[in-house]
């Protein structure tokens, strides 16, 4: 289950978002630090969770500890549905 | 240690007026070859900054003041920017923005899209758009509308990312607007059009490109908001403007720039601002403000992301070389 959640997680990155240089982002990369996504680029990542997962993101939990890699968004998505 | 005072001009304050009047005058009439300067006045300081520095070094008989009001600007912005003017001695001009803002769909398109996240919005409510606070928690600063109907009730929701872009795209018809009447009435005087953004706002991308963004001449965005007001003292810029609290002016319900784009009320933004500048530690500037290290940090991200953000904003049209 989560590998298909990482994939389409990877997915969407990858297809909204550019991508200097693909090869060096794995799933720890910090989308913030490397300037892959600004706020509003959080904002499309945060409605993509909710509306592909069927789950509402409460405010507090649109911090960075759970959207700012695809392994945080992963550990997010799990936690969120269990 | 790093030392609050470091943002002020203190007694470099005159002659740093006297300093930009030359500029101005060696710019706008000698590399511009422009007679005189537009300034649209908002009542704000730093319109009302760039006002008086144009007349120090043009003249009174040099400089116009636009006013350029619509249906949702606050009320004591037009008599505020009149004092201005009169206190000046410039000469004036009125533009009622609201009828080409309507035409241009402005309001009916800024509506709707919040309307998509809260059905119940209507004619008559007011609206404004907000961040949580920087200080308080790492949470990202996406922005949500706030609106209030006509019996005070207030509702709050989080926007979608179409409605979000499609709010603060409608409303920059209000930046764009002003400038494209700043401009024709720089072009029938043969006058350049001043900017009036500070240092902060500059930087930092608190404006709208080619809105407020545009200008010919930007005569304060080397100063921190705390060295304009230092300005407005020496050039004897009203007493009422000096002590009236920045406002974006731009929403219909009244909104503080901490709440829209900046982290920190401006002093302390201008603080944090020039100690990133100045590689200055997060801690010396936490013990200087008398706030958290973390909340500190925090803000120096923000500063970096409005800063990447802002890229964009500052880019002229951008062309290739020609072929080889």
């Amino acid at each position: 289950m989560s590998d298909d959640v990482r994939k389409r997680l990877r997915e969407f990155v990858a297809k909204n978002f550019y991508l200097a240089d693909p090869d060096s982002f794995d799933d720890k990369t910090s989308f913030l630090d490397r300037g892959i996504i600004d706020s509003t680029g959080v904002l499309e990542l945060v409605t993509f969770v909710e509306n592909e997962y069927a789950f509402a993101v409460a405010d507090e939990d649109m911090v960075p500890a759970n959207f700012d890699s695809i392994d945080a968004l992963v550990a997010f998505v799990g936690r969120k549905r269990s | 240690m790093f030392d609050l005072a470091s943002v002020r001009l203190g007694d470099r304050a005159a002659a740093e007026a006297d300093r930009i009047a030359a500029w101005l005058r060696a710019t706008v009439l000698g590399t511009l070859k422009r007679r005189g300067a537009v300034v649209g006045l908002s009542g704000g300081i730093d319109s009302s900054v760039v006002a008086a520095l144009c007349v120090r070094a043009l003249g009174t008989d040099k400089v116009l003041g636009l006013f350029m009001n619509e249906g949702e600007s606050a009320d004591d912005t037009v008599r505020l920017a009149r004092d201005l003017a009169a206190h000046l001695g410039i000469a004036t001009a009125n533009e009622d923005l609201s009828p080409l803002l309507a035409a241009a769909g402005c309001y009916t398109r800024r509506d709707d899209a919040i309307r998509s996240v809260i059905p119940r919005y209507a004619a008559g409510w007011k609206c404004k758009l907000v961040l949580p606070s920087v200080l308080d928690s790492d949470r990202y600063r996406i922005y949500s509308v706030v609106v209030r109907s006509p019996d005070g009730e207030q509702l709050s929701a989080r926007l979608t990312p179409a409605a979000y872009l499609t709010v603060v795209a409608a409303t920059s018809f209000k930046q764009r607007t002003r400038k494209m009447l700043e401009y024709f009435h720089a072009d029938r005087l043969v006058y350049a059009v001043a900017g009036t953004p500070n240092l902060l706002e500059y930087d930092q991308g608190f404006f709208v490109k080619n809105g407020d963004g545009a200008a010919d001449i930007k005569p304060i965005a080397h100063l921190y908001k705390t060295q304009v007001y230092e300005l407005a003292a020496v050039l004897g810029v009203p007493d009422e403007i000096r002590a009236r609290p920045p406002t974006t002016d731009t929403y219909s319900l009244p909104q503080s720039q901490e709440e829209f784009y900046f982290s920190l009320p401006y002093a302390q933004m201008d603080a944090c601002l020039y100690a990133r500048h100045h590689d200055v530690p997060a801690a010396e500037v936490a013990a200087a403000l008398g706030l958290a290290t973390d909340q500190i940090e925090r803000v120096y991200r923000d500063i970096d992301a409005k800063r990447a953000g802002a890229v964009y904003l500052h880019a002229p049209p951008l062309t290739i070389d020609a072929p080889r």
